[in-house]
């Protein structure tokens, strides 16, 4: 049988910002490039995104971080994926970044880092290149 | 949502114009579009000061007074605060606006969970009573008004500043407190909502309805369009939805059998000002224009002062780039010169590096200074809406009144913007307005300075983003704080006022009288809140495409 | 497991067939409606219901895909976001992915995967009823059918048929005006259903045929879910009491049997005809009208039949 595959991403806002325009847009840019994307809503704990993210079996969470608190939260996650063996599931963060943290991020086990600004264009095929 | 929509030829001429909002303008304009609009002065216009105030609030409006601007302060913990007051009073500011913390915005305390990495950040940290006295302390309450920008537990702060203020002294009657308190707009574009909506807009009744009674000297709303339209509004719906969020509000407390003419006169607004120039001077102009037939014809207010629309015009923060960020010192210029030419009342501007770091002091003062120049330099004081008569600008502002009208009847046919925010209308429209103008950004279809390759630049420059430092020292002495409040306050007292509270919320009581109480006991933040998030549950928010 | 499930990963196939004789104890309920009716409200609500009685429960919510990207925001777990951290409660979203057996496949095999796994109620949640290629019906023992007043509903659920299918009849937003009138209306149209004509039901269990009923509802501040949660509960100790359970069991099983059919049968036959050059050209004799389709077809399957029995 042909598989269907389709990459299903969760984007999610970690912590208690409420600047969601940003996630929003960018899932509507991933629906249109044929993604399955669920949305996680505002104010979520990382136990939450945790269990959103195993139950959705998706392929890669989006974080969109406008805080600042990028380096705390995206380390807290990758402990908790690892510790629970989501070694399948790629993390990327976007959102309020500045270029200096980007090399920190992705040694911590960020996949992919797109910082406010960053084309739809380039966050798809970020995204997808992640799987080729 | 700010650049209009133009085609133009293989040469560059420009062949059509479309404003955000929906209007097209023409090349020329002459007599005869007034007279095909159906302009007419007194009805269209009226005098400054007359209604229905198109022109201006006041007679002689900058003339007599130049505009005012502000600035916000509040940041870590409340005697940092505090010391940040009393410079700003000594340097002749007479009145303060409070920024507050996530933790505190959402209703929670210093020591939650979900506070890490945020106590202090974003504003002050508030978790008691005992905050505020900290950070109000010698402010000479009864000459200083406070901004405070809290919404959803504005409730909460009023009553806190209310049991401050009588601790220092002061009675009710002589404080001023103008909270934001305009939850609706949260749950369209700022976030930072607590409970389902009709809950949220009963506490706004509430808050209202004490403030007529209690609190003569407070402004209990002011209703933000400028969130609306940072998430992808156009400058039309934002009037339209702050209109019918008003409406909303007003219809709440009407209920309770109170008239809107004993509180609308309260009721400021916050509007954004960036954008294609004449799309805004048209959209304000209107504004004044509809609020005040709004009040008169459906809710019989008469008294003229109480159908002003006062607010503040400004912001911008949409309209700035990270990228060439000089370019957004011209840009405050022209949003500036915007919101002056609207008549606006109070002004603020963003700094021209907001887009990517917290403003310096310099760039701050650069902003005033933008400001002072159209006072002083260039000429806006010198007459009452300068372009009052032009053939375009009284056209367009005509088919902006319609476009607002449109909207709003848009709204009201679906039930209202209660409904229309609990089905999630409104953000469904807003989030795909925001995502197809951002696809016109990247595709060029919009050009903005700087984003879009030009004349003056082929490459884009990025400037890097820079952070608020996250100071922990503020996390441990806030949590410290509420350590040893904890063991010294009457825990008996704070159990039975907590439980009052609790009651009147559940019996559709007004719940001030019970939050000042609590205060006086010291109660946190995050157990008044908690009785709230107990009684009346959180928001699930809908689906927004 | 549910992800290969979706992708029509081949091992997905094999794994269900260790998977199904662990199955059948989970009691399923399909959740139906127009858009906007507040499904996923109810569902959040019916939820924290079934927790109240520690029962565990599963939710899957099928979300349309766009026909033109193929893309999806699934959304309907926002609603239901609360119980994100609630270990016995799972909520997965899917999308129409033209899987071949359509999406109503793809469900009744995620269910399968639930009900091993544990989950007691399994709550499918699914836009319209009875229509196209997603039948509630062929998936679910007890379906719930949700309207709100003031849209012609009624008139529409009978229309597309789907007063013969439900169990449970929900007047949802029912603090709007026309609530009642709904209500009435609902009832008057079930009182006139003929007995179910289920090959399975025969004319003794007539007398035990449940009749669906009628509730009022408002998912948002919970008025009425605590009742529909025991309706749906008395509907499964009904069924059981009454042996009904297996035989909507079998009902459910014959009509998955049958779908499986057609998709393996249809997945040989496609092959065949891809490695098949005669089969290439009558593609093309359709394309310039020298065979109708008909006929082709009808060629294909005894191609095919005879390939088969020459093996």
């Amino acid at each position: 049988m042909e598989t269907t595959n389709k990459i299903r991403v969760l984007i999610a806002k970690p912590g208690l910002d409420g600047h969601d325009k940003g996630a929003k847009i960018v899932a509507l840019a991933l629906r249109d490039a044929g993604m399955e994307v669920i949305y996680s809503g505002l104010h979520q704990t990382l136990d939450q995104i945790m269990q959103t993210a195993t139950e959705e079996s998706v392929d890669i969470i989006g974080l969109s971080i406008m805080s600042g608190a990028h380096l705390p939260i995206s380390e807290k996650l990758i402990g908790m994926m690892k510790e629970q063996g989501l070694d399948e599931i790629r993390l990327t963060v976007g959102g309020v970044i500045p270029h200096q943290d980007i090399p920190k991020l992705k040694k911590m086990g960020v996949a992919e880092v797109f910082p406010g600004g960053t084309s739809f264009e380039d966050i798809i095929t970020g995204m997808n290149n992640l799987f080729e | 949502m700010g650049v209009a929509k133009y085609i133009k030829d293989e040469r560059g001429a420009i062949k059509e114009v479309t404003y955000q909002s929906g209007i097209t303008v023409k090349p020329v304009y002459g007599p005869e579009d007034l007279k095909k609009a159906g302009f007419g002065y007194d009805k269209d216009l009226g005098s400054p000061g007359e209604y229905p105030f198109t022109r201006s609030l006041h007679p002689q409006s900058y003339r007599s007074r130049a505009w005012t601007t502000r600035q916000y302060t509040g940041f870590g913990t409340p005697e940092e605060t505090n010391e940040r007051f009393k410079l700003m009073i000594a340097n002749g500011q007479n009145g303060l606006n409070v920024a507050f913390d996530l933790p505190t915005q959402m209703g929670y305390d210093s020591d939650h969970p979900l506070a890490e990495g945020e106590v202090g950040r974003v504003g002050m940290a508030i978790d008691s009573l005992k905050d505020f006295e900290t950070a109000f302390a010698g402010i000479p309450l009864d000459r200083i008004g406070s901004g405070l920008t809290i919404n959803a537990v504005a409730t909460i702060m009023m009553a806190m500043y209310q049991a401050m203020a009588e601790n220092f002294g002061y009675s009710k009657e002589q404080i001023s407190t103008t909270p934001q308190n305009d939850i609706l707009k949260e749950m369209i574009g700022r976030g930072a909502w607590i409970f389902p909506v009709e809950h949220g807009v009963r506490l706004v009744g509430d808050s209202i309805e004490y403030a007529v009674k209690e609190l003569p000297k407070s402004n209990p709303v002011s209703i933000c369009g400028y969130h609306i339209r940072e998430s992808g509004a156009t400058p039309a719906q934002e009037i339209a939805y702050a209109f019918e969020i008003a409406k909303a509000y007003i219809d709440n407390v009407v209920q309770r059998g109170i008239k809107p003419e004993e509180f609308v006169g309260r009721f400021s607004f916050n509007f954004n000002v960036y954008g294609n120039l004449w799309e805004q001077i048209a959209k304000f102009r209107a504004a004044r224009k509809l609020w005040a037939k709004m009040l008169k014809n459906e809710y019989g207010v008469t008294e003229k002062k109480k159908l002003f629309l006062r607010g503040l015009f400004g912001g911008g923060g949409s309209g700035l780039t990270k990228e060439q960020p000089e370019n957004n010192i011209m840009r405050g210029a022209y949003y500036a010169l915007g919101a002056t030419l609207s008549g606006a009342q109070t002004i603020a501007l963003c700094s021209f590096d907001e887009a990517y770091t917290i403003p310096t002091p310099r760039s701050a003062l650069l902003s005033l200074r933008t400001l002072e120049m159209l006072m002083d330099e260039v000429g806006l004081r010198d007459t009452v809406d300068p372009l009052a008569g032009s053939y375009f600008i009284e056209t367009i502002t005509l088919e902006m009144e319609d476009k607002i009208l449109e909207e709003m009847k848009e709204v009201e046919d679906l039930g209202g913007m209660v409904k229309c925010i609990s089905n999630g209308l409104i953000q469904r429209k807003v989030s795909s307005q925001a995502y197809e103008y951002e696809k016109g950004l990247q595709s060029g279809e919009y050009r903005k300075v700087g984003i879009t390759p030009g004349k003056t630049d082929k490459k884009t420059e990025t400037t890097d983003v820079e952070l608020h430092e996250y100071n922990e020292a503020w996390a441990e002495k806030s949590k410290a704080n509420l350590k040893e409040l904890r063991l010294t306050r009457n825990d008996r007292d704070v159990t039975e006022s907590l439980k009052a509270l609790e009651k009147a919320a559940r019996t559709n009581k007004n719940v001030m009288p019970y939050l000042v109480k609590c205060c006086h006991a010291y109660a946190t933040v995050g157990e008044m809140a908690g009785v709230f998030r107990e009684t009346f549950g959180e928001w699930n928010e809908p689906e927004f495409y | 497991m549910i992800r290969l499930i979706e992708d029509c990963d081949p091992s997905a196939f094999e794994m269900l067939k260790l998977l199904y004789p662990h199955s059948g104890n989970a009691f399923i309920i399909g959740i139906t409606g127009s858009a906007g009716v507040g499904k996923s409200t109810l569902i959040d609500a019916l939820i924290l219901e079934f927790r109240k009685l520690d029962i565990k429960v599963a939710v899957i919510a099928v979300d349309p895909t766009s026909p033109i990207t193929g893309g999806a925001i699934l959304g309907d777990r926002l609603r239901m976001q609360r119980h994100a951290t609630d270990e016995k409660v799972f909520i997965r979203s899917m999308a129409s992915r033209g899987q071949k057996g359509g999406l109503s496949r793809a469900t009744k095999d995620a269910a399968i995967v639930l009900d091993v796994m544990g989950y007691e109620i399994i709550i499918i949640e699914t836009v319209g009823a009875g229509q196209g290629e997603f039948d509630i019906a062929t998936l679910a023992h007890s379906t719930g059918i949700v309207n709100i007043p003031g849209t012609g509903d009624g008139i529409q659920a009978v229309k597309a048929g789907i007063l013969e299918t439900g169990d449970v009849f929900i007047v949802n937003k029912s603090d709007k005006p026309d609530a009642d009138e709904l209500v009435h209306h609902l009832t008057m149209m079930i009182n006139m259903r003929k007995p179910s004509k289920t090959n399975w039901a025969n004319t003794n269990l007539a007398k035990t045929n449940w009749t669906a009923k009628v509730l009022k509802t408002i998912a948002r501040d919970g008025t009425g879910v605590k009742e529909l949660a025991d309706t749906f509960l008395s509907h499964f100790v009904f069924m059981k009491k009454n042996g009904l359970i297996d035989l909507k069991r079998n009902e459910l099983e014959h009509l998955y049997f049958h779908s499986l059919l057609k998709d393996l049968t249809l997945e040989k036959l496609l092959l065949f005809m891809k490695g098949s050059e005669d089969c290439i050209k009558i593609e093309e004799k359709i394309q310039s009208r020298e065979m109708d389709p008909l006929s082709a077809a009808e060629l294909m399957v005894n191609k095919m039949t005879v390939f088969k029995s020459n093996e």
